[in-house]
């Protein structure tokens, strides 16, 4: 079975990376996704792993050359954070758009500018509509089983679409926290082999990627994409249900906390869930009926969980660590809301902007939250939809 | 510029806040240099912009007090072209590393060298990423071993000086951090220099780079001027000498420097005043816009 370690984020990350043993990675360094290319680099230098380690000259050069090696069919891994990700931006819709199962770790790290080195939101969240399937993750031990995941997932045959696992710049990324790690070869076990059904190396099948589609075929192909990303809610569910079986945690897509009888509740992505869940705690001993929803996937969004984790709620707030700057909210606000418009009866949904830039969210602020939500639920009626918690005026 | 007329010292040019680089490192080399040239210029605080590079150079935006713009890791110069475009009365400086410069940014580096773009460009050259703690940059010896490449480098090295006289800069040096007297020289030759003029500042990074220390290079480095063979207006000249570091020895001083038309000569909108200085307000283009009615 498993066994247990004490490791910082990024070298959770690293050791998911070992063990998954990928043919090629090409990475180029940035705060704070830094110690996993360098862990990485030398379990290569040790001959831990049979990969490929090309260091590049940038971020846009290093998704280049993962795309490059993922249409020879080879399974392809990197990471980055913020501005990295940033510069991959260009080469992500052609990892999607050519169906290229790449897999990446993002570490989660604000945009500049004001140049800013800890976690929001901003980096992943703006590569959200970029056709790759994301998750977000607690802690290392959820990043860790995201990542060994992702790998079946993005290479399955119904999917074949890159994915990115994102863990909360130095909150995770940074700190030490004990986790349960698989045996190498329940990894190995775990993975199949990653079948191509096209290869810019097989000489006897020769083709083309991406070449030009005009008005005539480009709609269908992004409408193939857009299906294989519904389609691949399936294959998670299998994915997540034979992995559970495997490591023994229960990580539902949507998880939740002290929701069946709760009339109000937070929903929030990543590290913050577990600042939530104590104060959730807290209330309870109050009496006051409050719950936590954690989603742990974002793409394909997860509507019916969604549904289900917010039915017998009276007030929802959802807690965003990123701005879209619409004046209507965060990206996770609008996509809840949207999911719920056509339900009946649902709860009042309020959002909060939080943490920009690595701002610390306490347990007072998020009191501060449930308390707003707790006249919410009251009265149905929210003063503001849209709210700024922690931040000064 | 007034030589000396400004009446400030290099300490005007300090902010409230003291340099965080480790101690030792060759960034205050080239801190201590450029303040010094400023002065020596009789530049004013207000009349330079410094456009920086993301690094431990970078960081210099915190310690230098004139109008700064802390840009994108590597995007510093096209953001300097657009600044210089917008005033052209203002000096500008661009300081960013070698990653920055010829990794990242090493397409924007060719094409500013080109574009002949009258702006001053320091690359803080300590042959490794600084601020990400000792990768290898485009400038790492062959063999240097990192973290990220624990068997050594196996690419060569681009040579920062080759590549800006390749590219058709008007001003090449390269000074070392070591020597601030004479680095302030070059420093004020490529400031007064019309036309866009690189300075390739050879600068120890003590924590990471354990081997171009600043007794390997004071053992290596000698000024261009005791060798009275080489002449500054001779291209190729200029090329061999930027060559002879992979024998051993590395020059410094101007390798190269030519007077030619710098990118905004050419430009009509800006031949009598600069851009910012155009007042948009009272300009009435109902005339002009009823012709195509
Ligand atoms: C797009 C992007 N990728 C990566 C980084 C991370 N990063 C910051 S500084 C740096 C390298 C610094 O090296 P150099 O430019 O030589 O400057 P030095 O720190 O040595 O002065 C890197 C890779 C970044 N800020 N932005
Ligand atoms: S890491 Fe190197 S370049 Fe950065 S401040 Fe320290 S000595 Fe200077």
């Amino acid at each position: 079975m498993g066994k247990k370690v004490a490791l910082i984020g990024t070298a959770a990350m690293a050791t998911a990376m070992r063990q998954i043993n990928p043919d090629v990675v090409s990475a180029f360094p940035i705060t704070p996704q830094t110690a996993i290319v360098q862990d990485f680099a030398s379990y290569v230098h040790n001959g831990m792993v049979d990969t490929e380690f090309i260091t590049v000259e940038s971020e846009h050069s290093a998704m280049s050359a993962c795309v490059g090696a993922a249409s020879a069919g080879a399974r392809v891994m990197t990471a980055t954070s913020s501005a990295g990700l940033a510069l991959m931006w260009e080469i992500l819709s052609i990892a999607s758009g050519l169906r290229l199962p790449v897999v990446m770790t993002n570490v989660n790290r604000a945009l500049s500018a004001p140049i800013n080195i800890h976690c929001d939101h901003s980096d992943s969240m703006g590569a959200r509509d970029a056709g790759w399937i994301q998750f977000y993750s607690e802690n290392s031990q959820e990043g860790y089983d995201n990542l060994i995941k992702s790998i079946r997932i993005a290479e399955d045959e119904n999917v074949r679409l890159p994915a990115m696992v994102m863990i909360d710049g130095f909150i995770t990324g940074h700190s030490t926290e004990i986790l349960e790690i698989l045996e190498d070869s329940q990894v190995k076990g775990f993975l199949k082999e990653n079948k191509a059904p096209y290869s810019v190396l097989d000489i006897e099948n020769p083709s083309t990627f991406g070449p030009l589609q005009l008005t005539d075929y480009y709609f269908e192909t992004k409408k193939q994409e857009a299906d294989a990303m519904v389609a691949s809610m399936d294959t998670i569910k299998a994915v997540c249900k034979e992995y559970r079986e495997l490591s023994g945690r229960e990580q539902p897509l949507v998880d939740t906390y002290m929701i069946d009888d709760a009339e109000m509740a937070i929903m929030v992505l990543s590290s913050t869930a577990g600042t939530t869940r104590s104060v959730v705690r807290e209330l309870r001993k109050d009496g006051i009926k409050a719950g936590l929803i954690k989603p742990r996937l974002f793409r394909p969004f997860p509507k019916e969980e969604i549904i289900e984790s917010t039915k017998n709620l009276k007030a929802l707030a959802v807690l965003d660590r990123s701005d879209s700057f619409s004046g209507q909210g965060g990206p996770l606000y609008s996509e809840v809301r949207s999911a719920l418009y056509d339900l009946d009866t649902k709860p009042v949904i309020t959002n909060y902007v939080y943490g920009l830039g690595g701002r610390d969210t306490t347990i007072d602020q998020i009191k501060k939250a449930f308390n707003d939500l707790s006249s919410v639920a009251k009265t149905g009626k929210a003063e503001n939809l849209v709210n700024y918690l922690g931040v000064r005026e | 510029m007034n030589k000396k007329s400004n009446n400030l010292k290099p300490s005007d040019f300090n902010t409230q806040r003291k340099p965080t680089w480790c101690l030792g490192c060759g960034n205050f080399g080239i801190w201590n240099s450029i303040k010094k040239a400023f002065v020596n210029l009789g530049l004013k605080n207000h009349q330079i912009l410094i456009v920086y590079g993301i690094g431990c150079s970078g960081n210099t935006t915190n310690f230098i007090k004139t109008y700064a713009f802390h840009a994108l890791h590597g995007r510093a110069l096209p953001i300097a072209t657009g600044a210089k475009l917008a005033n052209h009365k203002l000096n500008i400086i661009v300081m960013a590393g070698d990653g920055d410069g010829v990794g990242i940014g090493g397409n924007h580096f060719i094409h500013s060298c080109r574009r002949n773009i009258d702006i001053t460009y320091i690359m803080h050259d300590n042959k490794t990423y600084g601020l990400t703690t000792g990768q290898t940059s485009p400038t790492s010896d062959k063999g240097y071993k990192t973290k990220s490449t624990p068997l050594g480098v196996i690419e060569e090295p681009i040579n920062p000086v080759s590549l800006a006289l390749s590219s058709n800069a008007t001003f090449v040096a390269r000074g070392f951090s070591g020597d601030v007297k004479y680095l302030t020289n070059i420093f004020e030759s490529a400031i007064k220099h019309k036309g866009f003029s690189f300075v390739d500042v050879l600068q120890p990074c003590v924590t990471f780079n354990k081997k171009n220390t600043y007794d390997w290079y004071r053992e290596r480095i000698y000024k261009l001027e005791s060798d009275k063979e080489h002449k500054k207006e001779d291209l190729i000249s200029a090329f061999k000498k930027s060559k002879e570091d992979m024998g051993g020895k590395i020059p410094i001083g101007v390798f190269f420097q030519q007077e030619k038309p710098s990118y905004g000569d050419g430009l009509k909108q800006i031949e009598r005043k600069p851009l910012v200085d155009h007042v948009i307000n009272d300009i009435d283009i109902n005339n002009l816009l009823t012709s195509y009615f």
